[in-house]
């Protein structure tokens, strides 16, 4: 193998490398896909849900052979305090009507290995099981691995080994992760039978269930909880930033233990059987944290290269994964008919990233990082939700006070003027 | 639902541990106990644990997350890796 020279090599197998692997192979160059786990998504989790647009432009009608779970037509957001819960809900078969604007429940392990065994089929020496060590710099210009000292060489590297990308920190192209870029998300997959889903969450067929919340979940720190609806399994987990690690005297696995036990969660999940218990960092930092993209002889793409976006309501990662690794794929294509594999002759990523959704939406939404980072989303404002509703759905025989005037007082005393004024102001922006 | 240990839960997961290799390392003679106090809350696997002013810590069941490089290192944590290629957990479900 260490004689073989191949166009390119990617540097794991979650869904920007495999996406980047299966474009290059279907187009005819020599890949080689080097994965840690012992198969492709055995170190991948998601909370998760695939928008499967970009999915679309990659492999047209995927959802009919890949291991999708449910396809998403139930939406719910809440804000929760220990006792309540403030439920926005939206069901609609408009939702997921067309591959293009679907979304998929999805588990990764099982999804990726899918994704594997087709680029496999197309192509792409496919390797898992070894751990890449650091990348061949020659002359200043990437050109191969180093897995345990086996060294393998390509004219282009494809660093797409996810959030904790050590390789992309090697070369310098990546600083180390501060504790404000990234969450960390704690996930149980409670087993289910397929009916009782359908009961419970009020779906039919495939149809399926995304559930954000935040406050209680993170017990006010900054993250929030989540729940997705797969066939016949539940994933059910929590998202805490690590900035605000110790904000609540409790640890990451009580937090979930203690989210699951929530009056709105628990009758959802009540009996069911845990079958895997997972945990994985979440770049939340936007543009913020987006690192050096391109180097002579090599690119990053996918959470490597900080490619997620994280409203609150949505949060969507794994189709700027495959979008990046799609772009990456035809900038190193392009690369090769020019001959020129330096950061100057692979600099079309760049610019096809400006001009995709990737690098729109990451610029469009750089306020919602510093919306998101601000405690009244997570403290005062859910405890203030549950006052007036409160107050609005109870009826005590007492003489009712103005209602008006007590969402003001509410308001008062739950934030200040100060706090009010700025908070509109970030909001504003973040829109 | 009984309340699940943690170790139960982990349990529920396929780990093909290198026991002789620990991919992480800890400065045991650390004793910052607010920046510990974090680390050993913020482990999703609780394998950090600060008892009588001693940290202590094994990589058995440890699920990679990087929560406490990010948080810790060279504080706490002396080193981190990824654990050799086919080691360490094996996600069914992911």
């Amino acid at each position: 193998m260490s004689e073989e020279k191949f166009d390119a090599i990617i540097v794991g197998g979650g869904k920007a490398g495999l996406t980047a692997a299966y474009v290059l192979a279907n187009a005819g160059l020599e890949v080689l896909l080097a994965d840690r786990g012992g198969f492709c998504g055995a170190k991948n989790v998601t909370g998760g849900r695939l928008y499967a647009h970009s999915m679309e432009k990659v492999i047209p009608g995927f959802a009919d052979e890949a291991p999708i779970e449910r396809k998403v037509t139930h939406e719910k957001i809440s804000l929760m305090t220990e006792k309540s819960s403030l439920d926005i809900g939206f069901s609609s078969s408009k939702l997921s009507e067309e591959p293009g604007s679907a979304s998929y429940t999805i588990l990764h392990s099982k999804f990726d290995q899918w994704y594997a065994e087709k680029c496999e089929e197309a192509g792409v020496m496919m390797v898992p099981g070894i751990r890449v060590d650091s990348c061949v710099v020659e002359d200043g210009k990437v050109v191969g691995i180093d897995a345990a000292g086996e060294i393998m060489y390509s004219d282009v590297v494809i660093l797409a080994d996810g959030v904790n990308s050590l390789l992309a920190q090697r070369l310098g192209m990546k600083q180390e992760l501060t504790t404000h870029d990234v969450a960390v998300g704690v996930k149980e997959v409670i087993k289910l039978d397929e009916e009782t889903i359908n009961q419970r969450f009020g779906v039919r067929g495939n149809e399926g269930v995304a559930w954000m919340s935040a406050g209680d979940p993170t017990c006010g720190g900054l993250g929030g909880g989540f729940l997705y609806t797969n066939k016949d399994t539940v994933s059910v987990g929590i998202v805490a930033t690590l900035a605000d690690i110790g904000y609540a005297d409790i640890s990451t696995p009580d937090m979930l233990d203690r989210f699951k036990e929530h009056p709105s969660i628990k009758p959802y999940i009540e009996g069911g059987q845990p079958i895997e218990y997972s945990a994985h960092l979440v770049p939340e930092a936007g543009i913020h944290m987006v690192p050096e993209l391109v180097r002579d002889g090599v690119l990053l793409a996918g959470d490597a290269a900080g490619f997620v976006v994280n409203l609150g309501f949505t949060v969507r990662g794994m189709d700027f994964a495959v979008e990046s690794g799609r772009l990456a794929a035809e900038a190193v294509i392009r690369a090769k008919e020019a001959g020129d594999f330096s950061k100057e002759g692979l600099s079309s990523y760049l610019k096809a990233l400006d001009e995709s959704f990737i690098m729109k939406d990451l610029n469009a939404l750089k306020g919602f990082p510093t919306l998101l980072s601000r405690r009244e989303m997570f403290k005062d404002l859910p405890e203030m939700t549950e006052d007036i509703f409160s107050k609005l759905f109870t009826v005590t025989g007492k003489p009712s006070m103005d209602f008006v005037m007590y969402v003001i007082n509410s308001l008062a005393s739950h934030l200040s003027v100060a706090q009010l004024t700025s908070l509109v102001g970030d909001i504003v922006d973040a829109f | 639902m009984a309340k699940m240990s943690i170790d139960d839960k982990l349990g529920l997961d396929l780990f093909y541990t290198d026991e002789q290799n620990p991919h992480i390392t800890i400065n045991e003679d650390y004793d910052n106990a607010e920046e510990i106090h974090k680390v050993v809350l913020a482990c999703p696997a609780g394998l950090y644990h600060f008892d009588d002013g001693k940290l202590s810590f094994s990589h058995e069941g440890c699920l990679e997350c990087g929560t406490c490089r990010v948080l810790s290192i060279n504080k706490a944590v002396k080193s981190w890796d990824h654990p050799p290629g086919g080691a360490g957990v094996m996600y069914r479900q992911g």
